[in-house]
């Protein structure tokens, strides 16, 4: 038996079956690839090789190749990182705090938001790893004893803390992500027709059987997963942020750095859900399981988010003045008016001005309009972690150092490498696994689908049992 | 020596019909082996008579180790291993042990919990656990009762009884092993 709410909008439309997810999320999967995933790997791994080369060249030569001076001795390299982690967020916020919350309309998203997590995460760590310019000595940062080269490390400084925090987030997601497939992969399983992918699924799936006791576990684990998974994302971009907080540059030294990153975070993250899932929507036409509610739903979190963003972006400036402090009030001029002013400028376009316009609801429920500015919202992301490390850097206590930072081609060849990698993995992951959570969203199919417009109540083909359905997902 | 178990299969369409089917069996006093579904049925835990998992207490313990590995780490290290003067600051500066301890007990936890959690249902790359009925992963929800355990019923009964409770339809099971 279906129930409909007037209140709701259905979070699943055409009156899909049991068996109608099943077929729908499996097709991709089962079937050869189209020739528009074809057309966009092979985009994607060019976008690869030719980052990797610059990878290469940058890892041979070394960091001398950038465009680093003495003053700014931080630029895309911390930019790329900050970008990259912050867009990660919005899967662990999908599939963690949404779980806490009970918000259905999670289920069809959640797995594509968490491999964008996983492969976000892959790629700032890359630019750990390359900012070090010794790479093959990024076992340093590990506490190991003094015979390894270095004494122990220190558990006061900011940038360990990020070692344990991003090694951490990644392997919980990873772990999160995984033990949700497990079911979805029986299914593919199960219905394989082929000897190699019931041998591959079937080792992947872990010898799921979807037993009641074994869902019971599953159950408690995603839950504690989840309720594990909340602070810790909130305390990764925190001591993200005290990286900066942390030291003594005006403009970096400011005590309301981890709630607007965090909230950053999840602002850019939200917009690179949205740009992958309407991609995806179209692409696997999905139209039914990533409807107009759930854009909706990701646009408002966007509005939130982006108004958060641009309260910090004036209290910043508020407080720069109130401070009194000469050095930061000049750092904050110097932003908005300064040589990098253009930057300032278009994160502040970008970030505090775009998102404001989904307040009107035929914004929020356009899909062009929602890709545009999801677009937007990450180019301002990015411009925001540009301006903050580099406007803050270029102009010291010293004027005399001051200096002017410009990226070089290995700069931009290493930006192009974490985009090679991530869609190169996000494609394999669109292919090779189910992009929709089949379990969670047959579970919610029955008190939040739209019913069959074609077929009379699903009532009566039920031996004409009245049962009450509660809402009762989670 | 082959020993064989015959298991009885009902098939059903619907996750409320599979809880009231349980309900009603287990009434007459029939053994339920397990009931096999494409997604968490909530309330088949009480219908089956499953206790609350015990994982939490789980991930507590693992939890609470990886806070103590971490703190244990921290001091042993910067506090009497080689204590090394850090702007002036204390050795022993707590306050900034709180994000690594923090992280650890995240990924012990995590770690732990779904460990314990892969080894208690025996689950894990390789493991192969029976597939009653495969529609079970699709779409059906699937019933399944143990001949030997049932013995005071014969196997028509049981088979009534699924199809009085709604089962779309009846299959038995040879399994050799």
């Amino acid at each position: 038996m279906q129930v409909t709410s007037d209140v709701r909008e259905p979070l699943v439309t055409g009156g899909k079956t049991l068996k109608d997810v099943t077929n729908d999320i499996c097709r991709q999967v089962e079937g050869r690839p189209s020739r528009s995933w074809i057309i966009a790997f092979v985009l994607a791994l060019i976008t690869l090789a030719y980052g990797t080369y610059c990878l290469m060249m940058t890892w041979f030569v070394g960091l001398g190749l950038w465009g680093l001076n003495k003053t700014v001795g931080w630029a895309w390299d911390i930019t790329n990182f900050v970008w990259w982690v912050g867009i990660g967020h919005a899967g662990t916020l999908i599939s963690a705090i949404l779980l806490l919350f009970r918000q259905k309309w999670r289920t069809s998203i959640n797995r594509a938001a968490e491999a964008m997590t996983i492969f976000a995460v892959l790629c700032a760590a890359s630019f750990i790893l390359m900012h070090m310019g010794r790479p093959w000595l990024a076992y340093w940062t590990l506490p190991l004893g003094n015979t390894y080269g270095s004494l122990w490390v220190n558990f006061n400084s900011p940038l360990v803390w990020d070692v344990f925090a991003i090694s951490t987030y990644l392997t919980v997601s990873v772990v999160f992500w995984y033990i949700g497939l497990i079911p979805d992969l029986a299914t593919i399983r199960d219905r394989a027709t082929n000897k190699v992918s019931r041998l591959v699924y079937g080792t992947l799936a872990f010898g799921w059987n979807g037993a009641a006791k074994d869902w019971s576990r599953f159950e408690s684990v995603s839950l504690i997963l989840a309720g594990l998974s909340t602070p810790l994302v909130l305390s990764v971009h925190t001591i993200v942020s005290m990286d900066f907080a942390t030291s003594i540059i005006p403009g970096w030294h400011t005590t309301i750095f981890p709630p607007y990153f965090v909230a950053g975070a999840i602002f850019s993250g939200f917009a690179m859900v949205l740009s992958l899932m309407l991609i995806t929507r179209y692409v696997f036409h999905l139209e039914d399981y990533i409807t107009y509610a759930h854009i909706e739903s990701m646009n408002k979190i966007i509005t939130l988010t982006g108004s958060i963003v641009g309260i910090a972006y004036i209290t910043e400036f508020f407080i720069a003045w109130y401070s009194g402090v000469e050095y930061e009030g000049y750092a904050f001029i110097n932003r908005a008016s300064g040589p990098y002013w253009w930057a300032y400028w278009a994160m502040m376009t970008c970030n505090v001005v775009s998102p404001q316009l989904f307040w009107i609801r035929s914004v929020r429920r356009s899909l062009l309009a929602t890709f545009v500015i999801s677009v937007i919202v990450n180019i301002g992301m990015w411009f925001e972690r540009f301006v903050i490390i580099v406007t803050s850097l270029h102009r010291d206590y010293v004027p005399s150092s001051w200096a002017m930072f410009a990226p070089t081609r290995y700069d931009i060849g290493d930006y192009i490498f974490s985009f090679g990698l991530f869609f190169t993995l996000f494609l394999l992951f669109a292919k090779f696994l189910p992009v929709i959570n089949m379990a969670e969203v047959k579970a919610i199919i029955k008190s939040a689908s739209e019913p069959d417009p074609h077929a009379g109540s699903k009532a009566s083909k039920l031996g004409g049992k009245e049962v009450e359905v509660t809402d009762s997902n989670h | 020596m082959s020993d064989s178990k015959k298991y009885l299969i009902g098939v059903y369409d619907d996750d409320t019909v599979l809880l009231e089917a349980i309900y009603a069996i287990r009434t007459k006093g029939v053994k339920v082996l397990e009931a096999f579904t494409p997604f968490p049925v909530h309330g088949i835990d009480d219908a089956l008579g499953y206790k609350r998992s015990r994982l939490p207490i789980a991930a507590f313990m693992f939890g609470a180790t990886g806070t103590t590995c971490a703190i244990c780490l921290q001091v042993l290290t910067l506090g009497i291993d080689w204590p090394m003067n850090i702007g002036g600051k204390p050795n022993l500066a707590y306050p900034a042990f709180i994000p690594v301890s923090f992280e650890a007990t995240v990924l012990f936890a995590a770690l732990g919990m779904v460990g314990t959690f892969l080894v208690a249902s025996g689950l894990g790359p390789g493991a192969q656990k029976t597939v009653f009925d495969p529609r079970s992963s699709d779409d059906k929800f699937v019933l399944v009762l143990d001949l030997e355990k049932n013995s005071k019923f014969s196997q028509e009964q049981l088979s009534l009884f699924l199809k009085e409770s709604g089962a779309s339809e009846v299959n038995d099971k040879e399994i050799i092993g």
